[in-house]
Parts: C-alpha cells; sequence; structure tokens
C-alpha cells in the first residue's frame, strides 16, 4: 500500500513533542481548519441503516459529546471516523483531506486518531507496557527503550505506573479502561473517540476515568465522546449532539440541550433520563 | 455444591422415592471430579475399594481366562521382549529400542516442518487480499483432500509413487524421507484447521483494536491475534502431535526404514511371539504420557502466569 498518500498533507499531531498539555494536542491548530468534518454520512448494515446522513464538524480543541439512546449510531459513527467501518455514502474529511476517498491509507489516517472502546479490548497477552508500546514500535517505528520510556511517562502522569508489568487481566475495569486511553494517547493522536468508554464499568470505577477524560479536556485534546453520562456531558461538552434513528437531531451548548431541547424526541428522551435519576 | 441428597425438605419426591441409606442421586460420578458429594473420609474409602476391586478384576482377568496362559506366553514373554528391545544380530533380531530412536528423529523433524507449514496455510486462508485468492483457494484445496485421505495411503502415495517418476532429486531420496513428507502433508492440513480455529477464537474487537492503533491487517495478524490465538491451541495443537508421534509407525509400511514398529514386526516372525509388539506399545507410551502430562502443565502455567498478573511469576 501506498504510504504518502494522506501522511504527507495531514500534517497531523507533531511527533516528538511534549506529551500533553502542549498547544499542538488536539492536532494542528491551523486557523479556520475543521479537525473533523462529516458530510452526509450514511451507513448501513445489510438492510439496517444505522446512519442516516450525519452531518457533523468539530474544531480544534472542541469536545463534542454524542447522546441519544442505544442503537442510536453514536457507536457506528465512531467507527466510520477511524474508518473501522467503510461508509457507504457521505464524505469524512480530517484536517481538511477526504480520508474516505478511494487510495487513501487507512493504516496513515487512524494513526492520528485514537479510539478507546466500551470493552477496553486491551491485548491480554501483552503487559500494560508493552500493550502501549506496541504502537509507536511498530507503526510509528519508535525505538523500543524511547517507547518504553515515554509510555511509562504517560503511566506515571495517570498513577498507572505500579501497573506498567502487570497482565491486563490482573487490572481493575476502571484501570484498564485508563490505559486503553494511554494506549491511544501513546500514538500522540490529534484527535480521541471515546465509545461509551464507562459502560462497562461498576459505578465506583467510573469517576476514575471520567477523571482522565476531564483532563484529557482541559489540556486541549480534541474530542468526540458517546456517552450515557449525562451529567459529565453537561460538565465537559462544548457541544452536545442528540442522535436519533441515525440523524442528529439537535446540537448545541450543552446547557441549551439539557435545559432547553427544541426538538420533541430531544425532549422526550431527556425526561426518560430525568426520570432515572441520572440527570 | 449443595449436597443434594441430606437438604432438608428439598427435592421431597426424590427423597422419598429412594430406599433407605440408599446413595444420593447424583454418586454415580462419585470417584471423580464429583467425589466431594460424599464427604471426605468415605469418598476415600468408596475410591479405595473401587480401585481395588477393579484391579483385581483386571488381573483376574489375565489370571483366569480359559486362553491367558497363552496370552502370557505369547504377548508378555520377558526373555523374548528384552531380546526384543536389545536386538541380537546373530539371530537376526532388530532392537525395538532402536527402532524408536528413528521414530522420535522422524517426529521431531515432521514436527518443526508442520508447525510451519499448518501456520502459513492457516495464515493464507485468513488473508483478505484479493492478489492472493488462488493461494486461499489452493489452501482450501489442501486441507480438504489431505484431511480426508486416510495417511497410510499418502504415505504409499509419496513412498512408492515419488520413486516412480524419475525426478532427479526427488525420486531418489531414502523412504525415511518419504515418510517424513508424507507425514508433514497428512498433519498440516489438520494442524492448519487447529491454527484456524484459535485465530478465529480470538475476538474481533482485538483485531479492531489492533487496526485502530494504525498496525496493518498483517501486523495485526502477527502482533495481536496469532500470539493469542497459538496459546489457545496449544493443548488441542500438542494432542496432534502425541497422535504424530504413534503415527511415525505407520512409515514402517514402506519396508526400509527399521523403526519401533517395522523391527518388531520382523522380531515377531522371527521369535513367533507377539512380545515385540508389546515393547514397541511400551516404548510409544513412554514417549507419549510424558507428551500429554507436559501439555497439562502448560496449561496451567499459562493460566496461572496470566492471573498471578507480573510476568516474573510462572
Amino acid at each position: 500500500m501506498s504510504e504518502p498518500v494522506v501522511t504527507s498533507g495531514f500534517g497531523g499531531p507533531q511527533l516528538g513533542g511534549p506529551q500533553l498539555g502542549g498547544p499542538q494536542l488536539g492536532g494542528p491548530a491551523r486557523a479556520g481548519q475543521e479537525a473533523v468534518r462529516l458530510e452526509n454520512v450514511h451507513k448501513s448494515f445489510g438492510d439496517l441503516e444505522v446512519l442516516r446522513g450525519i452531518n457533523l464538524s468539530v474544531a480544534p480543541h472542541e469536545v463534542i459529546c454524542l447522546i441519544g439512546a442505544s442503537g442510536s449510531g453514536k457507536s457506528t459513527l465512531l467507527r466510520c471516523v477511524n474508518l473501522l467501518e467503510p461508509v457507504n455514502r457521505g464524505r469524512i474529511l480530517l484536517w481538511g483531506q477526504d480520508v474516505t476517498a478511494p487510495g487513501v491509507d487507512e493504516n496513515a489516517v487512524r494513526r492520528h486518531i485514537g479510539i478507546v472502546f466500551q470493552s477496553f479490548n486491551l491485548f491480554p497477552h501483552m503487559t500494560v507496557l508493552r500493550n502501549i508500546t506496541l504502537g509507536p514500535t511498530r507503526v510509528l517505528g519508535v525505538a523500543r527503550d524511547e517507547a518504553e520510556e515515554a509510555g511509562h511517562a504517560l503511566l506515571v502522569r495517570f498513577g498507572l505506573s505500579e501497573k506498567q508489568d502487570d497482565y491486563p487481566d490482573r487490572l481493575s475495569g476502571g484501570q484498564q479502561q485508563r490505559v486503553a486511553i494511554v494506549r491511544a494517547l501513546a500514538m500522540k493522536p490529534g484527535i480521541m473517540l471515546l465509545d461509551e468508554v464507562t459502560s462497562a464499568l461498576d459505578p465506583e470505577l467510573v469517576s476514575e476515568v471520567l477523571g482522565v477524560i476531564r483532563e484529557l479536556a482541559a489540556a486541549g485534546m480534541t474530542m468526540l465522546i458517546a456517552t450515557h453520562e449525562m451529567g459529565f456531558a453537561r460538565d465537559i461538552a462544548d457541544r452536545v449532539c442528540f442522535l436519533d434513528e441515525g440523524v442528529i437531531l439537535e446540537e448545541g451548548p450543552p446547557r441549551q440541550v439539557f435545559t432547553a431541547p427544541v426538538n420533541g424526541r430531544t425532549q422526550q428522551f431527556l425526561r426518560r433520563i430525568v426520570d432515572a435519576g441520572r440527570l | 455444591m449443595p449436597v443434594r441428597g441430606s437438604r432438608e425438605g428439598a427435592d421431597l419426591d426424590e427423597q422419598t422415592l429412594l430406599a433407605p441409606g440408599a446413595p444420593p442421586p447424583g454418586s454415580f460420578e462419585g470417584n471423580g471430579r464429583g467425589s466431594h458429594l460424599l464427604g471426605g473420609q468415605r469418598a476415600a474409602a468408596v475410591s479405595t475399594v473401587s480401585t481395588v476391586v477393579f484391579i483385581g478384576a483386571v488381573i483376574a482377568l489375565f489370571v483366569f481366562a480359559p486362553g491367558a496362559a497363552a496370552v502370557r506366553h505369547t504377548f508378555f514373554n520377558p526373555q523374548q521382549m528384552k531380546e526384543a528391545f536389545l536386538g541380537d544380530p546373530s539371530k537376526g533380531l532388530y532392537s525395538v529400542g532402536k527402532g524408536l530412536i528413528l521414530n522420535i528423529e522422524m517426529f521431531l523433524i515432521a514436527e518443526v516442518l508442520i508447525l510451519f507449514f499448518a501456520l502459513v496455510i492457516a495464515v493464507l486462508r485468513q488473508l483478505r487480499n484479493p492478489v492472493l485468492f488462488p493461494f486461499r483457494m489452493l489452501a482450501v484445496l489442501y486441507t480438504d483432500v489431505f484431511r480426508g485421505v486416510p495417511l497410510i495411503i499418502v504415505i504409499y502415495g509419496i513412498g512408492f509413487g515419488a520413486p516412480a517418476l524419475y525426478i532427479r532429486g526427488i525420486s531418489t531420496q531414502s523412504d525415511f524421507v518419504y515418510g517424513i513428507a508424507a507425514l508433514v502433508l497428512s498433519y498440516s492440513a489438520y494442524v492448519a484447521e487447529v491454527y484456524r480455529a484459535g485465530i478465529n477464537s480470538v475476538h474481533q474487537s482485538q483485531v479492531a483494536a489492533a487496526r485502530s492503533l494504525g498496525l496493518s491487517q498483517w501486523k495485526s495478524l502477527r502482533f495481536v491475534v496469532l500470539p493469542q490465538a497459538v496459546r489457545t491451541v496449544i493443548p488441542p495443537l500438542l494432542n496432534d502431535f502425541i497422535s504424530l508421534q504413534k503415527d511415525t509407525a505407520l512409515v514402517s509400511t514402506l519396508g526400509a526404514v527399521i523403526e519401533a514398529n517395522r523391527a518388531a514386526q520382523i522380531d515377531s516372525s522371527t521369535l513367533f511371539v507377539y512380545s515385540s509388539y508389546t515393547v514397541a506399545a511400551l516404548l510409544f507410551l513412554c514417549l507419549t504420557i510424558p507428551l500429554a502430562r507436559f501439555t497439562d502443565r502448560l496449561i496451567a502455567r499459562d493460566v496461572s502466569r496470566r492471573l498471578a498478573g507480573s510476568g516474573t511469576v510462572r
């Protein structure tokens, strides 16, 4: 496969820069340049149309929360952005470049996008540290000791350094999910996609993971977050998008979406959330 | 697990249906994994008695059966077992013990080749690159054919067919080489399927995680899927190798390879008793039983290492 199709013009996050807190976190801050732009994205699985024309743009350093019932297409949307699912129609642009065009090297695109899954998906046969260094060493070609040093630094940063030689099975769900976040960060991505990262966790473990995400947001990471944690979404999001049956029905600042939703279905959804005592 | 029979009030009809003093339901499996159903001491006593009775019955069969004396003379003749084991050129006897070394050699060479070829075939069937389509078809055809044809026919086919072709370099090999080639051809088909089952047992989410880091399909397979797949299939793989170890005896049908089974054949036709086969059987057991125990230990170690966490724990 031809490497340079995307990488050259991609600009991407600068490698070798400071890990967190630097201004380049969240991608190259070119003036007026959108980090992500989805244009009329459609996605079907067989007869089931999961995404039915999604339009969305994400500015650098912006945090967007996707809310909506299960099956509304939040996860599929994130998987499409990461090219884990090919779209049927429409375009996805990353920093202005169409990554759904034919001939694009999907591996090169994915280097710049971190994704964290609901069920952690750590590699069970590797230690925590190896989980984190696999990408940098095998994809970016970083020397092993260098990658380990950087990985260790990230683990220290998130209070996981004692676990670096453990295998994932030994860790609590919260620790595993934090490791999964660190694994994604080790690639120095320009954008992070978080797919219901706290849904598989015991309630008492949710906050430690949300804390890490808050930290990322504070550091300026561009993020697209699918979540059921409405309180968290209200706190952290710059913008909230309500998805329903594969379309974005309502979007806006969290204060507006949560307190004065315009759309009837948004109101209905939020009422159910409130009734369940989750907001 | 509760002791079913002794739970008060529970399973009332079961209780009343049973005669007083009858064993509680589920006690049929008492001596094995279910022994705790009976409670400690009683279980030990029952299993001891059962074992003694069982072994006694087997011994009695050998001692008191009408033809027992003849069987002992033919199959368990100590003098001739010793002669067959050591061999005696002056009497035209081959050593079954030395023959076994040849079996081990064939096994070891074949094993390495099988592990390699089978993996190549399994991976070929897994890769979705359209360029590789003909190879994928070939791999499917190969596994279908060689899993379906009896090993002994493959051995005949190669052992007698290859020399008949008069191809330089191929037709002039020894039966030892043809035997190994046949074993590799036949077993690679099985082992490839074992690998494939292992590959398919690795959850798709692992592939998604690997690909999302930017790893190519091949690198995902190599660093994430295959290591997990191979760990899963080690027990069935070793099971196949236990089977391979004894199937090396089939190469004896080519005649010129004097391995353990062939040596036993010659000896039995010289001594007019079958004790040499007993020697060969015992020697094969000496190889396969340790291999089986080794398999168990590997599984146990892998489980404990993963659960114990730190990589230094064994």
